[in-house]
């Protein structure tokens, strides 16, 4: 099977530049460069690339969205924050392929004419931070990066710019704001980032993930890469899957693989002989998915006709045994803890559920406490300025909605209905 | 740039860091994120005297970056143990047994998450999803991650040197 990222991953020279390069790493910057960057753009339309940050967003689209001509300079941002629970796989790029991540941000960089990039990394990166900036001085030493790349009269920085303890840091606005050295709290869209992002200026921002798929999409066509995968959702994915399987990682598979498949086979399916209850298929912020609803091609579009996400393609794998009310105030705790409080209904919002869940789960729930939560729901849906409001609604109606009995038994009963397993 | 009164001031080495950050940016405040990781290494907690040596570097209030520092849960307002360790309580870490190695140091070392033990050396802290789902449970101990955590590797580290 061809793999677009992880193919010399098991290398452990492969992060540093000579083995890089042996195994045909900067080629396609080479090509790039002598390109028109319509084309590139072009190419990367072609590829159906969607967004890995979570949204999905065409990526050749976005590209286009940045102005051609303007009095700015142009940025590049690479969201390297990698916060949403269950996700972690740009990690392994950093770690493992950092050159694979310059490579994409050179050749993105002069398709859409920035001559600045950040790698916005979450703080606690430390080590993975340090292994890129090591990186990006051996691409300066070898004519790369800097000043008239390669000879094409093309000049670029890139900067490593570490994060200090944020969720809301990941959705790009926060991101921006915090790159300017705010509080890391989103602005209103629009105007969007390709209008008026870091520093007033067109800003483009893209997944690790996203950016690195760039070099082999120029390498071998965007119609290659959108072979690998599905009409819609091109390439490969890494689907990082964790939580209570035999064999928990990063798989590189083609968009659209079985999720079911992705679970049981490459994963070596559940841990201790226990039986699957539920599956939460793209980070803690989409829906969940009963056991039963996972033999679906694991792309978004199919994962969308299922009822959730594929988001980041962050699977987290629930056993029976595990409380649903308990996981639910585990993830409601995260979000009332990181929403940035600049909306009421988010700031409230989550602050009510999280609340209301661990009386429930206390043995203090009162009848009337889900409907509650739904009518907080209702509220928090549509009327914030950023996406991690209905990142804590999905989860909250899809756990109630599918797991109904359980939450009115700990009601009732004061107890878990299915809790063995303590958690 | 030395404040007279507190002695704060950063190392030669921190202050070569702190001006090579002000040229990655066309606005000085934007070195502001840089300049706070330099101080906690340099002075391990961004404490008020801090936050007003770093607002003076920057040209800022000493509350704009107040504000920033609270804003940002990596940045210690007060002092933390020689070793810091931060459990992950998150999804993946919870559904592989986060939450009972968490009452587990808890237990060896005495304090609740949050604390610091009296000698100074360990501080507890509970963390979300540190973006290492995959070998969950896990640990930030200062600047790294222990993996695949166990109650083995917890007491190899609690009994550890200084
Ligand atoms: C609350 C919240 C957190 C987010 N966290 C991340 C993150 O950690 N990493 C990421 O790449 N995108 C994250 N995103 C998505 C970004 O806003 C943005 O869509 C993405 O970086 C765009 O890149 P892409 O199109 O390549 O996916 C987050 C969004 C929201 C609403
Ligand atoms: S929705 Fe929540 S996290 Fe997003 S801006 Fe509003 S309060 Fe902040
Ligand atoms: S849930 Fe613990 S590292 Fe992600």
């Amino acid at each position: 099977m061809e793999l677009v990222l992880t193919k010399y991953f098991h290398l452990d020279d492969y992060r540093f530049i000579d083995t890089y390069v042996k195994h045909g790493g900067y080629s396609a910057l080479e090509k790039a460069l002598r390109m028109d960057t319509d084309q590139i753009i072009e190419e990367v339309k072609k590829a159906s690339l969607r967004g890995r940050g979570g949204a999905g967003f065409p990526a050749g689209v976005k590209w286009g969205f940045m102005p051609k001509v303007t009095d700015k300079p142009k940025f590049v941002v690479v969201n390297a924050d990698e916060s949403e629970p269950g996700t972690f796989k740009d990690r392994l790029i950093m770690e493992r392929g950092p050159h694979l991540l310059i490579e994409g941000i050179a050749i993105t960089s002069y398709a859409v004419g920035a001559h600045v990039c950040y790698i916005y990394i979450r703080g606690e990166f430390v080590r993975p931070a340090q292994l890129l900036e090591t990186a990006i001085q051996e691409a300066y030493e070898k004519g790369y990066l800097g000043k008239d790349i390669l000879g094409s009269g093309f000049d670029l920085d890139v900067y490593v710019h570490r994060g200090a303890g944020a969720y809301i840091c990941g959705e790009e606005t926060g991101m921006i704001e915090s790159i300017e050295g705010e509080k890391g709290q989103p602005r209103l869209k629009p105007p969007f980032p390709a209008q008026i992002g870091v520093f007033g200026a067109p800003t483009l921002v893209n997944n690790v993930e996203t950016i690195a798929d760039i070099p082999y999409i120029i390498e071998h066509g965007g119609d290659a890469f959108r072979a690998l995968g599905t009409e819609k959702d091109g390439g490969t994915r890494l689907y990082g899957v964790s939580g209570f399987v035999n064999k928990p990682g990063v798989y590189e598979l083609p968009a659209g693989t079985n999720l079911k498949s992705i679970i049981y086979e490459h994963s070596g399916g559940i841990l201790d002989g226990k039986k699957l209850k539920a599956v939460i298929p793209g980070g803690s912020s989409v829906p969940v998915m009963k056991a039963d609803e996972i033999d679906v091609p694991a792309d978004m579009e199919s994962i969308a006709e299922a009822g959730s996400m594929l988001g980041t393609a962050g699977i987290i794998v629930i056993p029976e045994g595990v409380c649903m009310v308990r996981l639910l105030s585990i993830i409601m705790t995260f979000y009332a803890h990181e929403s940035c409080g600049k909306c009421t209904p988010c700031r409230e919002g989550t602050e009510w559920m999280r609340i209301i869940l661990e009386n429930i789960e206390r043995g203090e729930g009162k009848e009337g406490d889900l409907e509650l939560i739904l009518d907080v729901c209702d509220n928090m849906e549509g009327t914030t300025i950023c996406a991690l409001s209905e990142a804590a609604v999905m989860p909250a109606e899809s756990f109630i909605g599918k797991f109904r009995e359980e939450f009115d038994y700990h009601i009732r009963e004061k107890k878990c209905l299915d809790g063995e397993l303590k958690i | 740039m030395n404040d007279r009164e507190t002695g704060i001031r950063f190392s030669d080495q921190g202050m070569r860091e702190f001006n090579e950050a002000l040229t990655r940016y066309p606005a000085k405040q934007a070195a502001i994120l840089p300049a706070l990781h330099i101080a906690q290494r340099e002075f391990g907690h961004i404490s008020t005297d801090v936050i007003r040596y770093v607002a003076k570097l920057l040209d800022l209030s000493p509350a704009r970056v107040h504000g920033v520092v609270t804003f940002y849960t990596m940045l210690n307002q007060k002092p933390v143990g020689r070793y810091h360790l931060q459990v992950c309580r998150n999804v993946s870490c919870s559904l592989l047994g986060a939450f009972h190695l968490i009452e587990y140091i808890s237990g060896k070392l005495g304090i609740e998450p949050g604390g610091t033990t009296p000698d100074g050396k360990f501080t507890l802290s509970l963390v979300e999803c540190l973006g290492s789902c995959g070998t969950a449970p896990v640990m930030q101990l200062n600047d790294d991650y222990v993996e695949n955590l166990t109650e083995e590797k917890i007491d190899e580290i609690l009994s550890s040197g200084d």
